[in-house]
């Protein structure tokens, strides 16, 4: 049953490709999608008599380009003995509010309003975008004079951690999870971010030298993953941005934080970081990511209904883009501080 | 030893410190205790709320602190602020209903004082409380010390 749903879903979306072929003429396919893929899949958790249910959301796969994108929301509560039915909302590339803008509300929307564990897996943005912590100074943090002339969009979400800068080479993988749901696992940012690499040692497996290191997925001591979380009551969140690929020059954007781990030892961005796509094939990545989370919960397959949508409910979010005003604003006071002004 | 002991016992008494310290994380006798690692004093309708020991040692260290308004209103079990600890931004719960009347301003500029003092200079806001039967839903020291110890073991 569940392959078969899958298959369906995979022809029809290619033969939305071959009809529109015309459309979807570029290289890439850009922008973000939530993409429920109704994997139908009830597996047993070994050690576990109830099986742990995680809702799963997948990039799509189809080579559409990057001239739209689609975004699919799940229900939010699991209907069984239904086939699920899919939802498509068709967004232009240019489209404002920004695509991460969406995703991380969505996500901040699942943290506090649902009751389901979830893994959303993402492809990144159109163009690059700046994404900083929670508490995060824009004019420590970023070379604004250099991101307000390029127009560079600066997110400011509702996660802690530090800044990145993402495209549409980044893969972001989520997880959010009822604090009950992994067994002997305690709701602090610590055993959190330990549990997350185990789970990412079996994506791989040895590969690279891989490890968790301070609060970095790192090969070696050279970075290709980013960590931020949220811990509310009885829920967490993690995400992780995975610098599959980047553009170097990019990373002029971003000054060197102050608040870096101490095996960075100063080391310049280029010096630090490194790419994922040298490692692992990006679908092999994701393929494994899903294993992975499989060994722990059951991936179950849910009626799908309208996509999550913030004006839909009363829930309103925090994460946001800055305003060109608050980075000048910013960048003014530095340079007032500078010139000892009051 | 037996000396030493009564000593200590009477210090912490004197020091106000519950004669059932747990190891690591202290636990203040006077005050009330939520679930979610928050502790409150109360004095009249008066309310000063802070996070424990036990969760600013399980958080790391604090580099934020978000603070509500002055005038917001808070209630039992809801969030009204968050700490961020390197990674993490966690919620902060209040213990009690009520209007917060001060927030601790010294905390914008020196967060790590939820660490150092979580007790007392890393207070959080203060609140005029409009439900004094809600302490009733809370933990007396000694329930929320063997609380931190069964969360513990069970980890």
């Amino acid at each position: 049953m569940p392959a078969c749903i899958h298959e369906l879903f995979v022809e029809f979306i290619v033969s939305v490709y071959h009809r529109h072929h015309h459309t979807y003429m570029h290289a890439f396919g850009i922008g973000l999608t939530g993409l429920v893929v109704a994997l139908g899949y009830l597996m047993k958790q070994k050690n576990h008599h109830i099986s742990l249910p995680l809702q799963l959301l997948l990039p799509r796969r189809f080579g559409i380009t990057d001239s739209s994108f689609y975004v699919c929301g799940p229900a939010l509560k699991d209907i069984k003995g239904k086939s699920p039915s899919l939802k498509f909302e068709r967004r232009k590339k240019n489209t404002r509010p920004g695509i991460l803008v969406r995703q991380l509300h969505i996500e901040e929307q699942l943290l506090r309003t649902s009751s389901e564990n979830w893994c959303i897996i993402n492809d990144g943005t159109n163009d690059p975008t700046i994404v900083m912590g929670f508490s995060g100074k824009p004019a420590e943090l970023l070379e604004i004079e250099s991101v307000l002339h390029d127009q560079v969009p600066v997110i400011r979400r509702f996660t802690g951690g530090g800044t990145v800068i993402v495209d549409h080479q980044t893969i972001f993988v989520t997880f959010i999870c009822n604090k009950e749901t992994v067994p002997d696992l305690q709701p602090y940012p610590r055993p959190i971010m330990s549990w997350s690499s185990s789970l990412y040692s079996k994506v791989f497996g040895g590969i690279g030298d891989f490890h968790l290191r301070e609060n970095d997925y790192v090969f070696g001591n050279h970075k290709f993953g980013g960590n931020a979380q949220s811990i509310t009551k009885n829920k967490w969140i993690h995400h992780t941005s995975f610098l599959w690929d980047f553009d170097v020059r990019n990373m002029a954007y971003l000054k060197l934080p102050k608040l870096a781990p101490a095996y960075r030892s100063a080391r310049g961005h280029l010096d630090f970081i490194c790419r994922l796509k040298d490692y692992m094939p990006r679908s092999t990545f994701i393929d494994k990511t899903v294993e992975a989370a499989g060994t722990q919960f059951s991936l179950r397959s849910l009626e799908l209904e309208a996509v999550v949508t913030c004006s839909e409910t009363e829930f309103r979010p925090s994460t946001r883009f800055l305003t060109n005003e608050e980075l000048a604003a910013a960048a003014a006071a530095v340079s007032e501080q500078q010139l000892g002004l009051p | 030893m037996a000396s030493g002991m009564l000593w200590a016992s009477r210090a912490a008494s004197c020091l106000r410190i519950s004669v059932f310290h747990r190891g690591f994380s202290t636990v203040l006798k006077d005050l009330k205790y939520a679930d979610s690692h928050e502790w409150v004093k109360v004095t009249g309708n008066a309310a000063t709320i802070g996070i424990t020991d036990h969760a600013q040692d399980h958080l790391g260290d604090v580099v934020y602190v978000e603070l509500p308004e002055v005038g917001a209103a808070v209630k039992q079990g809801d969030s009204f602020g968050a700490v961020e600890s390197v990674k993490a931004t966690s919620d902060i719960n209040s213990p009690v209903s009520g209007k917060v009347v001060e927030v601790n301003e010294e905390l914008s500029n020196s967060p790590a004082l939820v660490n150092s003092s979580p007790y007392e200079a890393g207070w959080i806001i203060k609140v005029e409380m409009n439900d004094a039967g809600e302490l009733k839903n809370l933990m007396d020291s000694e329930k929320y010390s063997k609380f931190c110890e069964e969360e513990d073991s069970k980890h």
